[in-house]
């Protein structure tokens, strides 16, 4: 799908949301990874969570506020969820930080393509600038990511398995 | 959905979320319904201590507590009657039920029915995953015949319950169908559901990824409907009846008379009613 | 309490006629007439397994003081006719100084009745009232009874007519009947005039059932939601009910099943208003799961209980104290909660008010045990004065700072913060949980909570209403429900035959009060226990939970058929003949 975001408004909407939406889906993942005593992922997540926030608040300096917000199903992403938000069903509680990073990795790129795709149908230039620097940006990290990546061993074949049986509740 | 431009929510994520973190498996498609939940709700700008969120057990019934909401987290099965108690006691409430497809279907399987039935404006959200999650994978009423588990070795042989078309021969005055892993596609519904009066019925497709890990794919089979929703019970009827159960959309939006009541406990004067019984 | 010290001056006539004969019509008709006149005055019924047209019994019984219970003989049985009149043999016990009026047209009586020794007199109802336009043999009864027992024929003119008047009978027909029925009284001796009632006011008295008394308890406690699901005999209460709660701004819902009722209520109490259920056994133990909720949960909620014979279906129309066991122990897990027991009929109002207070202040349920005697009895009574209010809900004041719903105070009892209050948000939840309301499995909130829910209930100043003492000496009774009445009655009995008794009849089942009994038991020998369980519940609920005397004796018996005074009595004096 080609985005076709007509006014720097608009974009920006979409900017903010996209932000918000990684920070909040981060913050999540934190959130399991305590709950299952994965500090070492809690924290890498949360960090992750600072630095979309920084993004967010980027994006409400460039609008000089919040910018509006559209109603959930109104933006314009290409798949069902934003793009810089990790799906909701890949998270695993024996992740390792490899995996985790590699996530975190696909999200900047599908961010990157996301700014790209905006830029290359924008009309307007003002969207048109704006985009390509958010997907400059959104390379960059995906950079700076893929060095990270490269310090953590890839997981070994049936990382996922656990001896334990899960637990019954309730 | 009618909403004024522009489309400043005074609420958002945050004002719905509690501290308390979930204890599903990461992957778990209920993440996703929350997500929903919490995005329908800023959506509709509704102050959290006028929705109340009502479940019975199961892993999707302890959606409650984490939220900002009022909640009321009851016993196996019931949360449509407890819901049913609030709503009519307290008309002027946001109710919300999430359940599960084991305490909506089974356990909750006649009342269920007869929310419907009666049609109090509320919304029963039921992330259905085709197994019991809480008790470690055992079938549901909406498993395949064929699903083997340790249970019922080789599978149930029961046909899977017909939850949508179920709720459209109660009475149910909304029906609706989505899928986790479209948050916003789920918010949508809900937005819809909750707006519209009377008993409104979203079946939202959930993963259980520890005991169906096969219902990651159900990100393929899932598609959106190709028609317009219905106010013609015939014609949603049909088409439930002859869908392949992974079309997301609205299937049913009626105008079937709800039942309400109002609860009022200021009158203390009970003359007239002992009156009667004077010799 | 309203129960009678002694109850020589009452009068007791059953009225027996099998399908249309209008036997219980005009047993009710009488009590009206009677109570319009002065008198006070029971009736039950009892009644055949037909849905409809069964032979049926009406059992009255009139004084000039309060009555709340059967005694052990009638002075006059009404034959309407014998169509299977001995369902009822054992039900109507008679003897050499019981007139039976039996109509002449009504068949042969049953041999086991003429065996008592009682004087039949043939009558001719059917006879005269064919020559009467408008009339039905049973308003000649209706009038010869009147007569019979010195009641004014204009009472009764008025009885009838209120009642009958929706049904085409003018006043005219009614008291050309009801006089000739009168006439056919005037033969017989007066050995069956009422002891004169003495003078009261007009509009201080009540016909009312022990379950429209339990509603009306409930009204005044505050209820204004209910949810109901149709079983016997509890049903009349729940239809009386719904049209007051309609009045008053309220609502009754009838749910799918019970633990949709009992859910419902939940529901409505946990949004701000006090709400109840009613039921028997089987009903009650669809509920159980859902009342452990509510004690975990902390939610306001009460049960009224009419119970019947069980178990399982058991005898639906009839009375029985069996469900005490699962009163007191039906709930899973450590489940303290409230169970009171009604006494009598006016006793159902003021122990379901109290409950309805109860359950509000402690935030638990309370399960109000009632049974068909009382809650079908219906009854001339002193309009009960209203109780003074309890402590009403405990209301969170909520607003910015953190908000524990589950809170450790003084009196465990913690404020409940009502959806829609903004900062009050929480989650009522069944999982165990910590102050705040997070679901927790530690030892140690499991703990705290526990002791939490037994203190609010330990606590508590339940005053005097824990149970009704009546009399002095070394021997005492104890009883709870219905059999009160009998008990009271032999124990007044026995005191007149120079035994001294007391009373214990217990209100409050749980929390127990062991203190108080204690007190109450001080300087007691004999302990006789009095309930109507075939497996004496009731006494191995005293065993386990009071320290009694070394000498205990029990009668025990299942329903259907009520304990009458003279069992009581008979076993109290045997026991001292034995010595
Ligand atoms: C009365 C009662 N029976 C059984 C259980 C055990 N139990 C807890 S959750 C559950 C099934 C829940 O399945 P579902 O509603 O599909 O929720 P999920 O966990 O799959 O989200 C069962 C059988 C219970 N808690 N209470
Ligand atoms: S068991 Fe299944 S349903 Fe339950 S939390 Fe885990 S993935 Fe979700
Ligand atoms: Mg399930």
């Amino acid at each position: 799908m080609n985005q076709t975001i007509s006014t720097l408004d608009a974009f920006l909407a979409h900017a903010h949301e996209l932000e918000r939406e990684a920070v909040e889906r981060y913050e999540d993942l934190a959130g399991q990874m305590e709950v299952h005593n994965k500090p070492e992922l809690a924290e890498l997540f949360r960090k992750m969570a600072a630095i979309e926030q920084q993004h967010v608040d980027k994006v409400e300096g460039l609008a000089g506020g919040e910018p509006r917000t559209l109603a959930p199903w109104d933006y314009q992403w290409q798949d069902p969820e934003s793009p810089e938000s990790i799906p909701v069903g890949q998270g695993h509680y024996r992740m390792n930080p490899y995996q985790a990073l590699s996530l975190v990795l696909a999200c900047e790129e599908r961010a990157e393509a996301f700014f790209a795709n905006v830029a290359e149908n924008a009309d307007d230039p003002a969207v048109r600038e704006s985009a390509l620097q958010f997907a400059a940006e959104e390379r960059e990290h995906a950079e700076l990511l893929k060095v990270w990546l490269a310090r953590y061993p890839e997981p070994k074949a049936e990382w996922w398995q656990d001896l334990d049986d899960p637990v019954s509740q309730e | 959905m009618n909403k004024a431009e522009p489309l400043v929510s005074r609420y958002s994520h945050e004002d719905y979320k509690s501290t308390v973190k979930p204890i599903w498996c990461p992957g778990c498609g209920h993440f996703g319904v929350e997500t929903s939940l919490f995005r329908a709700l800023a959506y509709l700008e509704l102050p959290p201590e006028q929705v109340a969120i009502i479940s019975g057990i199961g892993c999707s019934s302890r959606i409650p507590a984490y939220t900002q909401c009022y909640g009321f987290h009851g016993v196996h099965g019931r949360a449509p009657a407890v819901a049913t108690g609030l709503k009519l006691a307290r008309p002027e409430l946001t109710v919300i039920v999430t359940s599960g497809d084991g305490d909506a279907f089974s356990i909750g399987g006649n009342h269920f029915i007869h929310a419907c039935r009666r049609n109090v404006d509320m919304t029963l959200l039921v992330m259905d995953n085709e197994v019991y999650g809480m008790t470690k994978g055992q079938p549901s009423p909406t498993s395949p015949a064929d699903w083997d588990s340790k249970i019922a070795p080789g599978g149930t042989g029961f046909s899977p319950f017909a939850s949508l078309a179920v709720a459209l021969a109660s009475g149910a005055n909304f029906i609706a169908r989505g899928f986790s892993g479209d948050p916003n596609g789920v918010a949508r519904l809900l937005v819809e559901a909750i707006q519209h009066p009377g008993f409104s019925f979203v079946q939202v497709l959930s993963p259980c990824v520890t005991y169906r890990p096969e219902e990651r794919f159900w990100k393929k089979t899932v598609h959106p409907s190709s028609v317009e929703s219905t106010n013609d019970p015939a014609v949603a009827g049909h088409r439930l009846l002859s869908d392949d159960g992974f079309t997301t959309g609205v299937f049913y939006v009626g105008n079937r008379p709800c039942y309400s009541a109002t609860v009022d406990t200021s009158n203390h004067d009970l003359r007239a009613i002992e009156e009667d019984l004077a010799l | 309490m309203n129960v009678p010290c002694s109850q020589t001056q009452a009068t007791s006539i059953a009225i027996m006629g099998s399908g249309g004969a209008g036997a219980i019509t005009t047993g009710s008709l009488l009590l009206e007439a009677a109570g319009q006149a002065g008198w006070y005055g029971l009736l039950t019924r009892s009644v055949g397994p037909q849905i409809r047209g069964g032979e049926a019994l009406a059992m009255v019984r009139l004084a000039p003081t309060p009555v709340t219970g059967h005694g052990d003989r009638y002075d006059v049985l009404v034959a309407l006719d014998w169509h299977n009149a001995g369902r009822f043999i054992a039900e109507i016990p008679l003897n050499d100084k019981s007139l039976i009026f039996a109509d002449a047209e009504g068949g042969d009586p049953p041999s086991a009745i003429l065996a008592t020794g009682a004087h039949l007199i043939p009558l001719p109802f059917t006879d005269l009232a064919d020559e009467l336009p408008n009339a039905r043999p049973n308003l000649l009864a209706l009038g010869m009874l009147s007569e019979l027992l010195g009641i004014p024929m204009d009472d009764t003119v008025q009885a009838v007519v209120r009642a009958l008047s929706g049904k085409g009978l003018s006043v005219t027909h009614a008291t050309d009947a009801l006089a000739a029925g009168g006439q056919l009284a005037t033969t017989f001796p007066d050995t069956q005039r009422l002891a004169p009632p003495s003078p009261r006011d007009t509009g201080t008295h009540w016909l009312v059932t022990g379950n429209q008394a339990a509603a009306l308890g409930a009204l005044r406690g505050g209820i204004r939601f209910a949810a109901v699901y149709p079983i016997t005999p509890a049903t009349d209460l729940s239809e009386w009910l719904a049209l007051r709660l309609q009045k008053l701004g309220g609502h009754l819902i009838q749910a799918e099943d019970e633990i949709a009722s009992m859910n419902m209520v939940l529901g409505a109490s946990f949004g701000g208003i006090p709400s109840m259920t009613i039921t028997s056994g089987p009903g009650l133990a669809l509920m159980t799961e859902t009342l452990g909720l509510a004690v975990a949960a902390e939610i306001p909620s009460v049960v009224v209980n009419v119970m019947r014979g069980g178990p399982s279906t058991g005898i639906p129309t009839k009375s029985e104290q069996s469900d005490l066991n699962i009163a007191l122990y039906g709930l899973h897990g450590d489940a303290p909660h409230l169970v009171l027991a009604a006494q009598s009929v006016t006793d159902c109002l003021v122990t379901t008010q109290w409950a309805v207070q109860l359950s509000e202040t402690l935030q638990c349920p309370a399960i109000v045990l009632s049974d068909q005697f009382m809650g079908q009895a219906l009854t001339v009574c002193e309009r009960p004065a209203p109780l003074p209010d309890g402590p009403p809900r405990r209301i969170a004041e909520v607003g910015a700072a953190r908000y524990d719903r589950y809170a450790l105070t003084e009196d465990g009892i913690s404020p409940m913060a009502i959806p829609g209050a903004l900062g009050g948000q929480y989650t009522a939840d069944g999982l165990e949980h910590n102050a705040h309301g997070t679901p927790s499995s530690s030892a140690a909130d499991h703990l705290l909570q526990l002791d939490k829910r037994r203190l609010k209930l330990e606590q508590y100043d339940y005053g005097k209403a824990w149970a009704e003492i009546d009399g002095e000496g070394e021997t005492a009774v104890l009883t709870w429900g219905s059999t009160t009445a009998a008990v009271l009655e032999a124990a007044a009995q026995a005191r007149t035959a120079g035994l001294a008794v007391k009373v214990i009849a217990l209100r409050l089942l749980s929390p127990t009060r062991p203190e108080h009994m204690t007190l109450a038991l001080q300087g007691i020998q004999r302990v006789l226990v009095v309930e109507q369980s075939h497996s004496a519940q009731f006494h191995h609920f005293l065993r386990a939970h009071y320290t009694l005397p070394d000498r205990v004796e029990v009668i025990s018996r299942p329903g259907p058929l009520p304990i009458r005074p003279g069992e009581v009595l008979n076993h109290l004096l045997q026991e001292i003949d034995h010595e």
